[in-house]
């Protein structure tokens, strides 16, 4: 069980902090301009933080208790080619219906 | 919020349908964090109460488990909070392009700041880099009208329902198969390119640094590789 107070004090002081995470840049900075070598640099964000996150979904994922899976590796390629290409319900069909292919096949 | 200029309703619309396939894939594991929290103890409105004022999914299992087992309020609260790091980075990527809203509506913004909602809206606003302020922010809130209600749904009905789908079908892997494909369309320049490869590479080293540090370390040093490599060939086309 986990007491309503747990809760509550979890929950929102979570809720608050993730805000204030959220609106760091946003509130403090608001439409001051930032100097061009930082803009520079946040231009890369995504490219930066989604192949790190992806990295162990694919390479050790949990399900499989962090032993490497090369069905998921080729899935997560497919939705890669797929994706470069063409748009997002392609890639997004290309790797789960490879993911389920390949487990039929080999698994 | 949704602009009465025809142009940028288009544009809102354009960020719904454009978010739509990256959070209704995802939907299953919205349903998930239903389940896991109410086999952990919680009531289907503490379940909502959670989603809805958090409205991170990743951080809300990390706390759900951690409140299972009784682990004290700070540690909670440091293990939750670090998954949420990345962000930091989110909201000063987005600030070139949002930072202009009435504060408000920035807040709007940063409380729906969900990977999807940034992800899409900063390969728009780089794919198309002459959008206007207004346009921009009606796309940004386009596409946290898809993700934040099939947030919302999908914990409830994962928390009415107490059952998630069977593990035969994987759909766990849908959230990085969602990445990719978000992620895909930002691979535009050698840039951008030499930046994912240094971040996967990154995520390896590092995997053994805890409280996700490994993912700000490598998120940071991507970047720096993204730059240096523009500016590299900056220099050389000026030669």
């Amino acid at each position: 069980m986990i007491s309503l107070k747990l809760f509550w004090t979890v929950t929102i002081l979570l809720a608050i902090g993730t805000f204030l995470i959220r609106f760091s840049f946003l509130g403090m900075i608001g439409d001051r301009p930032m100097p061009g070598w930082v803009r520079t640099h946040l231009r890369y964000t995504g490219v930066a933080v989604f192949p790190a996150l992806i990295t162990p979904l694919v390479l050790w994922p949990e399900v499989t208790g962090g032993s490497f899976d090369p069905i998921r590796l080729f899935a997560a390629l497919a939705v890669l080619a797929v994706g470069l290409r063409f748009n997002a319900i392609f890639a997004i069909t290309a790797g789960m219906g490879s993911l389920y292919l390949l487990r039929y096949l080999f698994g | 919020m949704v602009a009465a200029d025809p142009a940028e309703r288009g544009v809102f619309w354009r960020g719904f349908f454009d978010c739509a396939p990256f959070i209704i894939i995802v939907a299953p594991y919205s349903m998930l964090f239903g389940v896991v929290a109410r086999d952990a103890g919680l009531e289907i409105y503490q379940v909502m109460v959670m989603s809805v004022l958090v409205i991170a999914g990743a951080s809300q299992f990390t706390a759900v488990a951690l409140m299972h087992e009784h682990a004290p309020v700070i540690i909670i609260l440091l293990a939750s909070l670090t998954v949420n790091m990345r962000m930091v980075m989110y909201s000063a990527a987005l600030t070139p392009h949002l930072g202009h809203l009435p504060l408000w509506q920035r807040g709007v913004v940063a409380y729906a700041m969900v990977d999807q909602c940034f992800a899409l809206s900063v390969a728009k606003y780089e794919k198309a880099p002459e959008m206007s302020p207004a346009t921009k922010a009606a796309y940004y809130f386009g596409t946290l009208s898809a993700a934040a209600p099939v947030w919302y749904a999908g914990t409830f009905i994962g928390a009415a329902v107490g059952q998630a789908i069977p593990p035969v079908f994987a759909l766990e892997f849908a959230v990085p198969v969602c990445f990719i494909a978000m992620t895909a369309p930002m691979l535009r320049s050698l840039p951008h390119v030499v930046a994912a490869l240094v971040s996967v590479i990154a995520a390896m080293v590092f995997a053994w640094m805890p409280y996700n540090l490994w993912l700000v370390a490598a998120a940071g040093l991507a970047m720096i590789a993204g730059a240096q490599t523009e500016y590299f060939i900056a220099r050389r086309a000026a030669r």
